[in-house]
């Protein structure tokens, strides 16, 4: 992951990685931008708390072919749905595909309730800490179009 | 030295031979937090007590924690500026006192909104900096930070003509919370200290997070107590030790294991006062009867070991951490601006931030000893001085490894290792 924090090979549409609008942890970021890497994916790593407009306002900037949403913090189920929901509300954003995963609430996984609300909100899939919430994404990573590896 | 307030406090049992033991602790339900204060008082140790704020006042979003407390929705800490004064201290009524100091922690990089929140309730300590709730902690440019962390000490150090003293905890120790070299968390710790000193403030403790390895801990600890005994005159200083910030133990032994290293680190170094992690760590925000558990066990482990600190100036750690010290001091006679400099140059530069304001050139790894060592020192000024292996490009694999080496290190001991065997360090 060098340069940082924007992988090199343009061109290609990139994977944009952010943190929760309140959540201030970077490793996950870090992590996850290595991981996509591997895939193949260039990434775009905005880092830490990032608000909504910012979000927009890249993701109208770099088209992504993903956005994907963390948040360890507890707090990422309320400020994920204020993330989607913005984003949505957007013209040009309306069908670009955005996933969310983490740690997302203070007591722990997100109940069945609450993915079903983030998902009704916007997000195309849920991801838990689990090892079958990371398998899961990389399930998802697999299927998406990505550059030739170098 | 007024021998008023939470370092003096800290002092005095330190003094008696005890160390002060403390929860991150925050709930934003008043009732919840005030019965975490008195259960935080009321423990079987030399406790001071914390009120931890919820994240979206840290990042000044009171609309979103305004609205939490009108709708009751439950947040991740205490929203002392959306609360109404009256509720806040009806929290702290007959809890907080001289004998029972309350912190306020927060992650701010403009923390002004909460220092006056904290001061029109009658507190006067709290913690952060320029640098370190910038930093890692999020998209403020460090040059606002610095103007807002000057600004906020200087409010704080206000309440001095009222014959308080006001305290300053640095967060400089803990930037990342793993995988940052010691020697870089020691100079960020001591320049905040530093920094704090400079805006006014005169009661000041030195954070350090407990890392990967109990030696080159011990070592950090004592250059950090050197480089305060030598360049912050005129202070009331003390250091808090940190229990591990990173992946923490997924066993309750192993989890329990760490906390009573973190324990020893803190009192075989001399130091202070320790915060406390819990056995709920690496799964959710800890219950207070699980805060009061890791209380109780730490203030244990305490009583049981000695003090025998380490030379200072002698170790690799002192050298890099004095050198990147000196050559940040040495940009300006402005602190704020010599920071500024520091990092725009790279000549402070901290593994895998990803702040637009960080270089990013400095890599980190765990030596087959344990101990962290620099894979790239980037533009800071450890030439000759640092031990430099370039590592092998990271993996996402990787880096998982090295994030859970601790938790790897200390779940894989078996029942036959329990906290009760454990051996006290001389």
């Amino acid at each position: 992951m060098s340069p940082f924090p924007i992988s090199p090979a343009p061109g290609d549409q990139p994977v944009l990685v952010a943190g929760g609008i309140s959540d201030s942890h970077t490793w996950n970021l870090v992590y996850l931008q290595l991981l996509l890497e591997e895939h193949g994916h260039r990434v775009v790593n905005l880092g830490p708390c990032v608000p909504e407009d910012l979000l927009i306002t890249e993701a109208l900037a770099h088209r992504p072919a993903l956005i994907v949403v963390s948040s360890v913090n507890g707090h990422g189920y309320h400020d994920g749905m204020r993330t989607v929901t913005r984003l949505r509300e957007h013209p040009g954003l309306a069908a670009v595909p955005a996933v969310i995963g983490g740690k997302l609430g203070i007591a722990g996984p997100c109940g069945s309730d609450e993915v079903a609300a983030l998902r009704a909100a916007g997000y195309d899939a849920v991801f838990d800490d689990s090892a079958e919430g990371v398998a899961a994404f990389r399930r998802m990573l697999a299927t998406l179009p990505q550059r030739a590896l170098v | 030295m007024t021998g008023v307030g939470f370092g003096a406090f800290v002092r005095r049992a330190h003094d008696a031979g005890r160390l002060v033991v403390q929860p991150r602790m925050g709930m934003s339900s008043p009732e919840l937090m005030r019965a975490g204060l008195l259960a935080t008082r009321n423990a079987t140790a030399t406790t001071v007590g914390t009120i931890t704020l919820d994240s979206y006042t840290r990042v000044g979003d009171l609309e979103s924690a305004q609205l939490a407390v009108l709708e009751g929705v439950a947040l991740n800490g205490y929203p002392i500026v959306s609360h109404e004064t009256a509720t806040t201290l009806r929290v702290l009524d007959g809890i907080h006192g001289a004998g029972f100091p309350v912190q306020v922690r927060h992650g701010s990089a403009a923390p002004q909104h909460i220092f006056r929140a904290l001061m029109s309730v009658g507190l006067d300590a709290s913690e952060g900096g320029p640098v370190s709730y910038c930093l890692p902690y999020g998209r403020v440019p460090l040059r606002e930070s610095v103007a807002h962390w000057a600004a906020s000490c200087e409010l704080l150090a206000g309440l001095r003509e009222s014959g308080a003293e006001p305290h300053l905890e640095t967060f400089g120790g803990c930037v990342l919370g793993q995988l940052c070299p010691p020697s870089l968390l020691v100079a960020v710790s001591f320049l905040e200290a530093l920094f704090f000193r400079r805006h006014g403030i005169r009661s000041i403790s030195l954070s350090y997070a407990q890392q990967t390895d109990p030696g080159q801990d011990a070592e950090a600890v004592a250059a950090l107590r050197s480089l305060c005994a030598r360049y912050l005159p005129d202070t009331e200083w003390h250091v808090v030790v940190y229990a591990y910030m990173g992946l923490y133990p997924e066993t309750e032994e192993g989890a329990y294991r760490l906390l009573g290293k973190a324990a020893e680190l803190a009192v075989a170094s001399g130091s202070e006062r320790l915060i406390v992690k819990t056995v709920a760590e690496s799964r959710r925000i800890p219950t207070v009867a699980e805060n009061v558990a890791a209380l109780e066990y730490a203030a244990t482990v305490a009583g049981r070991t000695a003090r025998a600190p380490l030379e200072g100036t002698g170790t690799q750690t002192y050298a890099e951490a004095s050198a990147l010290v000196n050559a940040v001091l040495e940009l300006d006679d402005d602190l704020g601006a010599a920071l500024l400099t520091a990092f725009a140059e790279g000549r402070l530069d901290v593994p895998y931030c990803l702040h637009p304001d960080n270089a990013g050139f400095s890599r980190s790894y765990i030596d087959a000893d344990g101990r962290l060592r620099w894979a790239d020192i980037g533009k800071m000024p450890l030439n000759g001085i640092a031990d430099v292996r370039p590592a092998q490009g990271i993996t996402s694999a990787g880096l998982l490894e090295s994030l859970s080496y601790v938790r790897r290190s200390y779940d894989r001991y078996g029942p036959e290792d329990t906290r009760a065997a454990e051996p006290a360090r001389p």
